[in-house]
């Protein structure tokens, strides 16, 4: 395991660094087939062209990463992602404005049908491609090892514990001395799939506690809402006492703690390996609705296993099965060939993701690959 | 014949803004109807805001509430401010100094928002917890200035201050414009009669600047009212009526479309549209009201008044 | 141009004041200063700690009061409220120059550690959110473009519509435009961005673009620039108009030839504020635009960047490289306004009339 992750960091790293010139790749599968845009990335003929995407700002990182390794491989493509939010980036698809969406839940319902219009009359498919754990990031002076429980965190965000020095948290962290302070809570105050996922995780895991239907508005009373996930992450920062969520990736950019979760399996701590685990216990449930090969998942928000995060997200691409423009299908298979591939997926550890588990990148590049 | 084409080409022009009007309220009612039919709450008096829920139930009440404070708040620091600017740099300054301050702030007023809402957020909301303490220590008596909860960030009253910084220049620079104008006649008319600097600007300034003061003023409540990004930077946005403008809270219709457009559903969407028109509607009030004053003055308006 | 009034009113306040009455000392104003001062540091001392804040503010009252009870009690109420005013005036302006001087020095500090020649010629393609580098080449195009055509179509659409309004407008079309212009500078600019989505995308099929990003900005920009020029038009004095009618010059040669140059400067401004207005506005060009972190000069297909989203987007990010890019954006979005600004002014003061 300790290999792997280094390679993933110095794919990465040689991603980041732009030095996937030409028609060399990482994973060294390369072999020098005659293709349009003359290189391979991935494991993925370069295509040439411009296409545009838009929608979940969850995956913003992993798709810049991406496009920039993708347009450094592959001179002649240009993709354009605009992180708009998960509800515009189904409607810009639905409007056939955009080559394919980033969604922080799977399409579906009325949704398929209105967005058929554009695909040739064949419903579209959700590709899970990002992997993300929702860390529950704290300031607190001298406290470097907070667990907490579903239960605990729905009390907090719910404004039923409002101190630091609660019996409840104190019960679930014996070894720390946690001070007599209020506590300053953060949450998001835009629609985000983040909360959407954090809160489905409460609603699944504390239902007691967390009386509030699931969904990408803050609906609880109390605390302090801040733009975006990165404004969530600086007022933790710069607020004594606080405690919010953000996605994984915030807590290593910024320098962040983020709390160990106990789903009832003991403490996990959030990273890349114990999200990886969590995510390995979602279940693909095709949408009978969608298109044929479509690969919606279900989390399992309760797993218990003290080595799989739970707090998880996963974001689709939703894309035409059938019926893509002929100026955009190349470069639209192409890239997602790219990013469903092992050295693609590699890449998001480096940057606060979570590596799909093995077995459902296979099922996730063969979606792609019958995409037409 | 050249004044009848001219004629018909300004008059087209006017009409140009009429149906650019109807259209933009044609559709701003079109797309709110879905959330006005489907909407289980009282769409005035409801302060939460849950469109999207089955079944849809929400109101405008926090976010009307949150508009009309946090732009009366930062009215209220910037008007005086901004008019003694004007004056200042009109009547006080030293002449070469002059020039160069009018310039100054007329450069400010072109300084886009999304700047004071970066600066705000970045660097105004960690020097604010003095002066709102203060404010909590010594007029907490005063329950809009009361903190209950001990955390005086993202508040309404930070909101304001950077509004208020906001439409500073732009009410100045408008101000300063209209007080150039001042006759030199009036002036030199009333210190020939021995009035002190004070009293020629309040008989001869004043009066004449008077509409010009006001229509800048009501150009800054307007930016004030509408603007967005700053204020989504910093506001808490929360849906409740909260009278303690220092605690983390508030919401405004602006900010709220700005925050809530990306995750909304359909409904979600159609509701947001309802506010804008609300906010829409509370414009076309504000100018009503500003229209009516300046009526009142017409005299000093000069051409054809 | 005002060179010989302002001197004369001093001469005038000077001659009134020495001749007629008892006045301050010269130097009233640092005495008032230091008894203030005094009385200030006694208050302190006896009373709990004020912090510095509060002492200001104690100060600056007990200054007020000095010099306006000594010159009250010397020159009397006229004199008294006089210096009050001034006091207060340049207070106001003091606290607004504080104020102003502090954003502006945060973005140009925060805004030159991230600033290089190589931040205006390079674009953000394939350099990653987390790392140093790249810039906003392809923003300032975008931004230089879709403002630039939106002024294109708004000025001379607002500039007769004021035209209209001041020198023609009689009956209730006028007093219908009038309150609409009016009505129209409270849209509020995402509102702006929602109805050109709708029409132009939604309704009409168009991709989004930086043309349909000018169709927003310029209904921002209509209302403001009618009603500066309409502002601007009224002062022109009526002599000038009629002067010019009595040499027999019909209307329409009148108003181009003579109002219109007029007030050209204050229509210039007017203008510039307009611009100022849009130029940075965001929320429209999200709904409008397709974010892009490469180059495209073609305003009216693909997606295309400006300087606002690209603020907007670096800040999203959220990284500490990216946040500084931000304000290096923030810093470039300044200096695009301030030299269009210095130029329009140059022509105005080129273009201005002779006469003063």
């Amino acid at each position: 395991m300790k290999i792997a992750r280094s390679t993933k960091v110095a794919a990465f790293a040689a991603a980041g660094a732009l030095a996937l010139v030409g028609c060399s790749s990482d994973s060294g599968s390369s072999s020098e087939s005659p293709a349009a845009g003359g290189g391979q990335i991935g494991g993925a003929d370069c295509a040439t062209g411009t296409i545009k995407a838009s929608g979940s700002s969850a995956q913003k990182n992993a798709m810049t990463e991406w496009i920039n390794a993708y347009q450094t491989a592959c001179e002649g493509a240009t993709i354009e992602y605009s992180p708009s939010g998960s509800s515009a980036g189904r409607a810009d698809f639905i409007n056939n404005q955009v080559a394919f969406a980033g969604s922080d839940s799977a399409m579906e319902g009325d949704e398929l049908q209105q967005a058929a219009a554009r695909c040739d009359a064949t419903p579209p498919i959700n590709i899970p491609m990002v992997g993300g754990a929702i860390a529950l990031t704290y300031n607190l002076e001298g406290v470097d090892n907070l667990v907490l429980t579903p239960d605990v965190t729905a009390k907090i965000f719910n404004n039923e514990i409002t101190n630091w020095n609660d019996p409840a948290l104190a019960e679930v962290n014996p070894e720390v001395s946690l001070p007599d302070a209020p506590i300053a809570q953060f949450h998001r105050s835009d629609g985000s799939g983040t909360t959407d996922n954090f809160t489905q995780w409460m609603a699944a895991t504390a239902p007691d506690a967390w009386p509030y239907e699931p969904g990408s508005d803050w609906t609880a009373k109390g605390g302090q809402g801040s733009k975006g996930s990165d404004g969530v992450a600086a007022s933790v920062k710069s607020t004594p006492n606080s405690i919010g969520y953000v996605e994984l990736s915030f807590v290593e950019t910024q320098g962040l703690k983020a709390a160990s979760v106990d789903n009832g399996g003991g403490p996990v701590a959030p990273n890349a390996d114990t999200a990886t685990a969590g995510l390995a216990s979602a279940k693909v449930t095709p949408n009978p609705d969608a298109g044929e090969g479509d690969l919606t998942m279900e989390i399992d928000y309760a797993v218990q296993d003290s080595a799989a995060y739970p707090v998880l997200l996963l974001t689709y691409e939703i894309v035409c099965q059938s019926g893509n423009a002929a100026d955009t299908l190349p470069l639209t298979q192409s890239f997602l060939t790219y990013t469903a591939s092992t050295e693609g997926q590699s890449m998001l550890s480096g940057i606060g993701y979570v590596p799909l588990p093995g077995e459902l990148e296979t099922q996730v590049a063969d979606a792609v690959n019958s995409l037409s | 014949m050249g004044d009848r084409v001219f004629t018909n080409l300004t008059r087209l022009a006017g009409i140009f803004v009429l149906v650019l009007m109807a259209a933009i309220g044609a559709f701003l009612v079109w797309k709110a109807i879905p959330a006005f039919r489907d909407n289980t709450g009282n769409f005035f008096t409801t302060q939460e805001w849950f469109p999207d829920a089955s079944p849809p139930f929400f109101g405008i009440a926090a976010l009307a509430f949150g508009t009309a404070i946090s732009s009366v708040v930062a009215m209220v620091i910037a008007v005086p401010v901004a008019i003694g600017t004007a004056l200042f740099i009109g009547f006080y300054a030293s002449r070469r100094i002059a020039t160069s301050l009018g310039f100054i702030i007329d450069v400010l007023a072109a300084v886009p928002s999304i700047i004071y809402g970066l600066w705000g957020l970045q660097v105004l909301m960690l020097h604010m917890d003095g002066i709102t303490k203060w404010l909590n220590d010594y007029l907490g008596f005063i329950p809009l200035f009361r903190n209950e909860i001990g955390i005086y960030t993202k508040s309404i009253f930070i909101a304001s201050v950077v509004l208020a910084i906001m439409i500073l220049p732009t009410i100045s620079a408008l101000s300063r414009e209209v007080f150039l104008q001042v006759p030199r006649s009036h002036r030199e008319a009333s210190l020939a009669l021995g009035a002190t600097r004070w009293e020629m600007i309040r008989m001869a300034v004043i009066p004449f600047g008077r509409p010009g003061v006001i229509s800048a003023t009501m150009l800054g409540l307007g930016r004030a009212l509408g603007e967005t990004i700053a204020v989504a930077l910093i506001l808490s946005a929360a849906f409740e009526i909260n009278w303690h403008i220092t605690e983390p809270s508030g919401n405004t219709f602006a900010a709220n479309i700005a925050l809530k457009w990306n995750e909304a559903g359909p409904i979600g969407l159609s509701a947001l549209i309802a506010s804008g028109l609300i906010l829409f509607i509370i414009t076309l009030v504000v100018n009503m009201i500003a229209r009516a004053i300046i009526a009142k003055h017409k005299e000093f308006s000069g051409a054809n008044g | 141009m005002s060179v010989t009034d302002r001197d004369d009113a001093e001469v005038l306040e000077g001659l009134s004041s020495q001749l007629a009455m008892k006045t301050l000392p010269r130097f009233a104003a640092g005495y008032s200063a230091l008894i203030a001062a005094a009385l200030t540091a006694v208050i302190v001392a006896l009373t709990p700690a004020q912090g510095i804040a509060g002492s200001l503010v104690i100060l600056f009252l007990l200054y007020m009061v000095v010099q306006t009870g000594w010159s009250f009690a010397v020159e009397g109420r006229r004199f008294a409220v006089d210096r009050l005013a001034t006091t207060l005036v340049t207070t106001m302006f003091m606290i607004a120059l504080a104020a102003l001087v502090w954003i502006i020095t945060s973005v140009v500090i925060r805004g030159l550690s991230s600033f290089s020649v190589d931040f205006l010629t390079s674009t953000m393609r394939n350099v990653s959110p987390l790392r140093e580098g790249g810039g906003l080449l392809h923003a300032l195009v975008g931004t230089l473009e879709q403002v630039g055509m939106a002024a294109l179509i708004a000025v001379p659409i607002s500039i007769l519509v004021a035209i209209y309004l001041v020198e023609y407008g009689r009956g209730k079309l006028s007093t219908w435009v009038t309150f609409f212009v009016d009505v129209m500078t409270g849209v509020p600019s995402i509102v702006a961005g929602l109805f050109i989505y709708t029409f132009w995308v939604l309704t009409f099929g168009f991709e989004r673009s930086g043309f349909a990003a000018s169709l927003a900005l310029t209904i921002l920009m209509i209302p403001v620039i009618v009603r500066s020029t309409e502002e601007m038009l009224k002062i022109v004095p009526n002599d000038l108009r009629e002067a010019s009618y009595a040499l027999g010059v019909p209307k329409w040669k009148t108003i181009l030839r003579i109002v219109i140059p007029t007030a050209f400067g204050g229509i210039v401004t007017g203008i510039m504020l307009s611009i100022a207005r849009v130029a940075g506005e965001t929320a429209p060009l999200l709904l409008t635009t397709f974010l892009s972190q490469s180059m495209n000069g073609n305003l009216m297909a693909g997606p295309q960047a400006s300087i606002p989203t690209f603020v907007w987007d670096q800040i999203s990010s959220g990284t500490p490289a990216s946040i500084d890019r931000a304000w290096a954006g923030a810093l470039v979005l300044i200096l695009v306004v301030v030299i269009f600004y210095g130029l329009a002014r140059l022509v105005a003061k080129l273009t201005a009339p002779a006469s003063e």
